[in-house]
């Protein structure tokens, strides 16, 4: 691969993301100014460069979104919607904060006990639908979401029956004090009244590097993404589907269990009211922006974590919802995916033009030979 | 777009449909796929465009359905000019095209997938079932609008798609090689289907590359080379040998094998095998079967008569319902794919894009696909990504894939180049049997003697082949025996050294093709 190509195909994958931005620039700047808002005032707020508080904010939002998002993607790197990464984590982060608050080990250990049982409920539950699938041919989509409903109405009901009462609701017994983790100051550079980085952020970037490495690495990874552009050749090389798609939804589903945890040692402390519900299904989108790739998704999870961050002194200062940055969120998404195919045919385009030059050079190298 | 759309049911179908290409080229940016083309199609014709893969025929054809617009020259049509801007258009004036690959669903019926997006024409109930019926008699199709499309055999749905284009109006057919799928009786049906259309006043373009059929049905030919019509010949006086030197400029290669190479040692072997689907039908019943090394075993037959559930059976995608499948005296009869290719199984499937690669990934990880367990490729779960580069340069250079580069995708080479990098993955990492399910379907002349080379080049290094083909004449030239399956049965053994196509065409029929 000459300069050249890599230019393109770098080109090509930074290309289709700014174009659906823009267009989304432009869809929410014409809906601020129809709702009758001042436009420049709405991107000032936005654009406006964060404050620690609210870096601190983002940087905490990003690594959950990522999380999400990566565990969307590992499933559709595999053509399989796993739309019940929401559920996952609901009871995944239940059980977890259940186990950590009983603090059967003591201070830190405690948290990787919790890490350990958040993945592996988080797993389980989308394992269901990786068996079901694999075994009743019922379709993961109808399973997962499916699982979903039953995961909120089993966490609902688990909290009404074993969680302590407090105030108004019920919540799982707190963490004790020696299993709470401070979180990165990054040397002083937050102040104690920015809020800290949450310590478990990092799983996020460790999660990342592993999944880049396996996906694109290993013998597991090129299976998976076999299986996923084309199902039939995959078998026909040797791949055991069945295996791989229980496989796949086993990682989805353990990754997911994580999403939450970030928060819940660095902030919530229980689960309850801290709970953050809702990061399961951005992070299908943020998984679509990205195209399943780790950086990707991290671009994708940093933006939305941006806007959503960065709108909430709208109705402060510009006297504009901040619900407005979900049609902005909402158009990203749509945008580049059509975005995404546009570019991509422009590159198989591109790429058969390229080679018939190439041939016709040889084509006529072996006629001059000929003669 | 000039004439008008609809015509009263049951009216006699315009004749004319007489179509002229004059100096029409047609460049993509960096290639001229077409140059100054020149063709004239008499109406109520039979027509031949014969040439090579990648001659300009399917650009030449694009551009007269509509799909492509040419830079350059003009479309008569009726001695009218036109300019279509999609097939749309082309529909409207006339001319119908039938794909080589069938654009027909499975679970719809006749009279569905005919109606589909021409409903405007006559409905989609009885009045349209009896347009289909009018048209299924006067031309001897035999088709029950009624009946689902997975009941019918290759033959019948190319008449459903020949059906489709007629009941939108075609007076203009454009046949696609319509009979790389087709048996030699098929063919013959098919032809006189043709005849019966041309003499209904219907004009017929039929683009081929095989000679012997050209020379039975057309009326004209015109011959493409490299973009360009390089000249016309009278199917009455011309002989193959002249067609085939128009066309490539040298004489046909023959998949002629040489002396024999068959050993006694058993590789494969199948016994009393059988295969049962869920509703208690056999789609394979009883199979016995030795190959030796050395030798290529040839299986024709008609396509669905068991030639896919035999090769998924052998490479284990299916598990025999009964009975044993082994490779050098070991039972593999409950092994997994994987563990059956790492025990020296290569496998050309016949559905290259379904089954053997992935589009949309580089050339050298496509080299990976089937051999991702191969020590040569992976060390510990981790791929040799370096290897399998090196690896991947060297069949692209010993097997002539013509592409720029390792890191192209395997969608953008033509049909010849990535059944040669197919051909080349399966023959590595020693096999000791390759299975070879239509090698050389839609390959161009080039590329198809290469893949007979290899096979043959196989052979003689002490493998054995198991070879499955639509063309007979591949078959028998490159068999040591040929066996013949007939509705999951294997039903006779011939030897290619005395049998003729006729005769197999009558075996792979039971007996009914016996006329010919």
């Amino acid at each position: 691969m000459n300069a050249g190509t890599v230019v393109l195909k770098v080109g090509q994958a930074v290309l289709a993301p700014l174009i659906a931005l823009a267009f989304a620039v432009v869809v929410t700047s014409v809906i601020v100014s129809v709702a009758g808002s001042s436009v420049s005032e709405f991107w000032e707020v936005m654009l406006e460069p964060p404050s620690k508080r609210s870096w601190v904010n983002i940087l905490n939002q990003t690594s959950m979104l990522f999380l999400a998002g990566m565990a969307a993607a590992i499933a559709f790197r595999m053509n399989l919607f796993n739309i019940g990464i929401e559920g996952q984590y609901l009871l995944a982060s239940y059980c977890a904060a259940v186990v950590a608050g009983a603090a059967l080990l003591p201070g830190k250990l405690n948290v990787a006990a919790a890490v350990v049982v958040a993945m592996v409920v988080g797993a389980v539950w989308a394992g269901i639908a990786g068996v079901l699938k694999v075994t009743r041919g019922v379709s993961e989509v109808i399973s997962t979401i499916m699982l979903n409903a039953i995961a909120l109405t089993l966490v609902g009901w688990l909290l009404n029956q074993y969680g302590d009462s407090a105030g108004q609701g019920r919540r799982t017994t707190p963490i004790p004090e020696s299993s709470r983790l401070d979180g990165f100051s990054f040397f002083g550079y937050f102040a104690q009244a920015d809020g800290r980085v949450w310590t478990l952020s990092f799983v996020a970037i460790v999660v990342g590097v592993v999944l880049a490495v396996v996906i694109n690495r290993t013998r597991f990874g090129f299976d998976l993404r076999a299986t996923g552009s084309n199902d039939e050749a995959a078998v026909a090389s040797g791949v055991g589907i069945k295996k791989m798609v229980v496989v796949a939804m086993l990682l989805s589903g353990g990754v997911a269990g994580l999403i939450w945890l970030p928060a819940f040692f660095g902030d919530g402390y229980y689960y309850g009211t801290p709970f953050q519900s809702n990061l399961g299904f951005t992070g299908l989108a943020v998984a679509l922006l990205g195209r399943n790739r780790p950086i990707g998704v991290a671009v994708g999870a940093l933006l939305f974590a941006w806007l959503s961050v960065q709108a909430n002194p709208l109705q402060l200062f510009a006297d504009i919802s901040p619900s407005i940055v979900q049609v902005t969120q909402g158009v990203v998404v749509l945008a580049v995916v059509a975005a995404y195919e546009v570019v991509r045919r422009f590159g198989v385009a591109q790429e058969q033009r390229s080679i018939r030059k190439a041939l016709q050079r040889t084509g006529r190298l072996e006629e001059g030979a000929a003669t | 777009m000039t004439t008008e759309v609809e015509t009263a049911p049951g009216a006699a179908p315009p004749g004319g449909g007489g179509i002229s290409v004059v100096g029409v080229t047609k460049r993509f940016p960096g290639v001229v796929a077409n140059h100054d083309v020149n063709l004239t199609i008499r109406p109520g014709t039979v027509h031949a465009l014969i040439g090579e893969n990648g001659a300009g025929k399917s650009t030449l054809m694009k551009i007269l359905y509509g799909v492509q617009k040419p830079d350059e020259g003009q479309i008569l049509v009726d001695d009218k000019p036109v300019s279509f801007h999609s097939p749309t258009d082309a529909i409207k004036t006339g001319i119908g095209m039938v794909f080589q690959h069938f654009m027909l669903a499975d679970n719809l019926t006749v009279l569905e997938n005919v109606v589909l997006g021409a409903e405007g024409r006559f409905g989609i109930g009885d009045r349209a079932r009896e347009e289909i019926r009018r048209i299924s008699d006067d031309f001897g199709f035999d088709l029950d609008p009624d009946q689902l499309l997975e009941k019918l055999g290759v033959g019948q749905r190319q008449r459903v798609e020949i059906l489709k284009v007629l009941y939108r109006g075609a007076r203009t057919i454009i046949l696609d090689e319509p009979t790389a799928v087709l048996v030699p009786q098929e063919v013959d049906a098919l032809f006189a289907n043709l005849r019966e259309l041309r003499d209904s006043g219907r004009t017929i373009l039929f683009i081929s590359h095989k000679l012997d059929e050209v020379l039975a049905i057309a009326d004209d030919i015109t011959v493409m080379r490299r973009g360009e019509t390089v000249g016309e010949a009278d199917p009455k006086t011309a002989t193959k040998h002249q067609l085939a030197e128009m066309m490539v400029g040298a004489e046909l290669p023959s998949p002629e094998t040489e002396e024999s190479t068959v050993t006694t040692t058993r590789m494969l072997e199948l016994a009393g095998v059988s295969l049962v689907d869920d509703g208690g039908r056999y789609l394979l019943r009883d199979i016995d079967l030795a190959i030796h090394r050395g030798e290529v075993l040839g299986v024709a037959g008609v396509e669905g008569n068991g030639q896919a559930e035999l090769v998924e059976t052998i490479m284990g995608i299916r598990k025999a319902t009964v009975g044993t499948v082994s490779l050098a005296d070991q039972d593999l009869t409950r092994w997994p794919t994987r563990r059956r290719r790492e025990a020296g199984i290569g496998f050309i499937p016949e559905d290259r894009h379904r089954h053997a690669l992935v589009l949309d990934a580089p050339l050298w990880e496509n080299r990976l696909l089937g051999h991702q367990t191969s020590p040569a490729l992976n060390r510990r779960g981790f791929l040799r990504r370096r290897a399998a580069k090196a690896e991947t340069s060297r069949i692209v250079e010993a097997y002539d894939v013509r592409t720029p580069s390792i890191n192209t995708h395997a969608r953008a080479l033509s049909g010849g180049n990535q059944q040669k990098l197919i051909v080349g993955r399966e023959m590595s990492g020693d096999p000791i049997l390759v299975i070879a399910a239509h090698p050389t379907r839609g390959v161009d002349v080039g590329a198809q003697a290469a893949i007979w080379e290899h096979i043959k080049n196989a052979r003689r290094e002490g493998l054995a082949v198991l070879l499955i083909s639509a063309d007979l004449d591949e078959l028998i030239g490159l068999s040591d025996r040929i066996q013949v399956i007939l509705r999951g049965e294997l039903v006779g053994e011939f030897d290619p050294s005395t049998v003729t196509p006729q005769q197999l065409g009558s075996a792979m029929t039971g007996g009914r093709g016996d006329r010919s």
